[in-house]
């Protein structure tokens, strides 16, 4: 089974427009998956400087999907998707 | 009070376009044109019935962005003229917040009502519990009399089948001395002469409809004049945004100021100063004192509790010493205090050595449009470092152990924390007030957001998290003891 990396963009317009919140999946996930998923902070993933800007930060990717206007429980969400699939 | 939701976002999202519409060659155009850019033709409308009502809330908010009262909008004046107005004005107002009456028209107002669970049962509990002859049984059914209830919620705890619901004004229920409230026309407004400035309503309310007043435009022009523009930053800030104090330091000046100061340098001062009038209180043979550097609490005292007053500190607050250095090295420079509250303002609007303040959302919306990567900055050190304790002044604990840690005898002080002004802690106070005691106290630390300044109502880390990164960061902070 492959892992799935989680990465949060950590520049600024993400964590200004509420990706600060996102730093409780460092307890939520490794609490819920163990080493099954690894989460790292990302330096600016360049996403909000294409198409949306930051209407539609933050953004988290889950392995190569992105979450946009991520919250916690959408960033969960996506992974169960992933790991049902696997 | 971090509120993570689709406001918050939205709100950010307008300044930041207030402030590239600033930036941008043809400010009042651009201004003009924000409602449009956010909601353009065709776009599926995300809250409202349709795309211009959308736009007219969208133009409301910008006003409050733009700094003026959204209430006294009479919907002729267009975003561009605001916009210019805005770089005209001289002077900014006291009243710090403004109600978007638009958005509030869709909450009903607050009332005990009977709902369709009401099974006209024999028994009749409400009735005879209700006091005030309020409840009456039309077509079998219980009804209450509004003219005659005064929302005691007897009747909610007598009926037996939970079939009565007192239905929340969220702002009314969040604001701790009756501010602000819903008149018959279902418009809520603030009452600046109870308005302690506290912000739980901006956070309180669902539909985002109470608006701090900003300051950014003022700002951003004192940034263009040829004057030194310093910023101020609360203590609090630590966690707030990406990297460390250091890169938020380069980050601030990148973003257009010309230096930066750490209040907790002044938070330092409020410590020793106080742990010196603290000892010669108990001294004299007072009982208690309380702290004195939160501006919602000092505005409490002076709106409604002045009975505390002779127990208050009459040190100065970590801004006030802060502005004052500042002002004595740079006498000509503008400050602006980078404030995790709307309370601030109103403290800031007293003291003439601040000329403005702007939250850390708007600073947050500063750095996304002048497009700032905080962590990819070098390092920029502050001329004066504060202390582990000055720098933990933002969390509820942090001033009392400030204080405790500035005494000669630390174990003359015992002390205990108000976490956050609510209807029953402001009770508590005024007990101590009327009593002379605070039993098994004699240090009371007051603060009116819970958490502390971290859970200030402009905040944009939860604080929880917040204080978590407060804390790895000031463990290698020096003692307050050795500066």
């Amino acid at each position: 089974m492959e892992k799935i990396t989680v990465r949060v963009c950590t520049g600024t317009t993400c964590f200004v427009m509420g990706g600060a919140n996102l730093q409780e999946l460092n307890e939520t996930i490794s609490e819920k998956y163990g080493d099954k998923v690894e989460l790292t902070a990302s330096n600016c993933l360049g996403l909000c400087s294409i198409n949306w800007e930051y209407s539609k930060a933050p953004y988290v990717k889950v392995n190569e999907e992105v979450v946009s206007e991520a919250t916690p429980e959408k960033v969960v969400e996506e992974i169960d998707r992933q790991l049902a699939k696997q | 009070m971090n509120n993570s939701g689709q406001i918050i976002h939205l709100k950010k999202e307008i300044l930041v376009r207030i402030i590239k519409a600033f930036l941008s060659d043809n400010f009042e155009r651009q201004a003009r044109l924000i409602p449009y850019d956010m909601r353009p033709k065709g776009m599926e409308v995300p809250y409202r019935c349709c795309v211009y009502k959308e736009r007219a809330i969208i133009k409301d908010r910008t006003i409050a962005g733009l700094g003026f009262p959204i209430e006294e909008d009479d919907e002729t004046v267009s975003l561009a003229d605001y916009a210019k107005q805005a770089l005209e004005r001289t002077q900014i107002s006291d009243k710090n917040l403004t109600v978007l009456q638009t958005a509030c028209k869709g909450c009903a107002t607050n009332r005990i009502y009977v709902t369709d669970l009401c099974q006209g049962c024999v028994a009749r509990p409400c009735q005879s519990t209700c006091k005030f002859g309020a409840i009456s049984i039309i077509n079998g059914r219980s009804v209450i009399d509004d003219s005659k209830c005064k929302k005691c919620q007897m009747c909610i705890n007598a009926c037996p089948y939970k079939a009565i619901a007192k239905i929340s004004v969220p702002c009314e229920d969040s604001c701790p001395v009756g501010a602000i409230k819903k008149d018959e026309t279902g418009f809520a407004s603030i009452d600046y002469d109870k308005c302690i400035n506290c912000g739980r309503c901006t956070a309180a309310c669902p539909f985002g409809a109470v608006h701090e007043r900003s300051q950014i435009i003022d700002i951003l022009k004192a940034m263009k004049s040829d004057k030194k523009v310093i910023a101020m930053i609360a203590p609090s800030i630590a966690g707030q945004f990406p990297g460390n104090i250091y890169q938020l330091k380069t980050a601030i000046i990148n973003s257009g100021f010309d230096d930066v100061y750490e209040v907790a340098q002044g938070a330092d001062i409020t410590a020793k100063t106080e742990a010196k009038e603290f000892t010669e209180r108990m001294e004299e043979g007072q009982k208690f004192m309380t702290t004195s550097c939160c501006a919602g609490y000092n505005q409490l005292i002076k709106k409604h509790l002045s009975e505390i007053k002779p127990f208050v500190s009459d040190t100065k607050t970590p801004l006030y010493y802060t502005a004052e250095i500042v002002k004595k090295e740079n006498p000509e420079a503008i400050t602006v205090f980078v404030s995790p509250c709307v309370a601030k303002r109103a403290e800031g609007f007293e003291n003439p050595n601040v000329d403005f303040v702007m939250n850390y959302e708007e600073l947050g919306a500063l750095f996304v449009a002048k497009k700032i990567q905080i962590m990819d900055l070098e390092e920029s050190k502050y001329v004066v470092e504060a202390s582990k304790q000055g720098r933990n002044f933002g969390y509820s604990g942090g001033v009392a152990e400030s204080v405790k840690k500035s005494l000669k005898d630390e174990d003359s002080v015992k002390p205990c924390v108000i976490n956050g002004l609510n209807k029953d802690s402001i009770k508590q106070l005024k007990k101590y007030a009327t009593s002379g005691v605070c039993e098994g106290c004699n240090l009371v630390e007051v603060m009116c957001c819970e958490g502390g300044c971290i859970g200030g109502n402009a905040t944009i880390n939860n604080s929880k998290t917040a204080k978590k990164l407060i804390d790895n960061f000031t463990q290698n902070s020096e003692d307050i003891s050795k500066i």
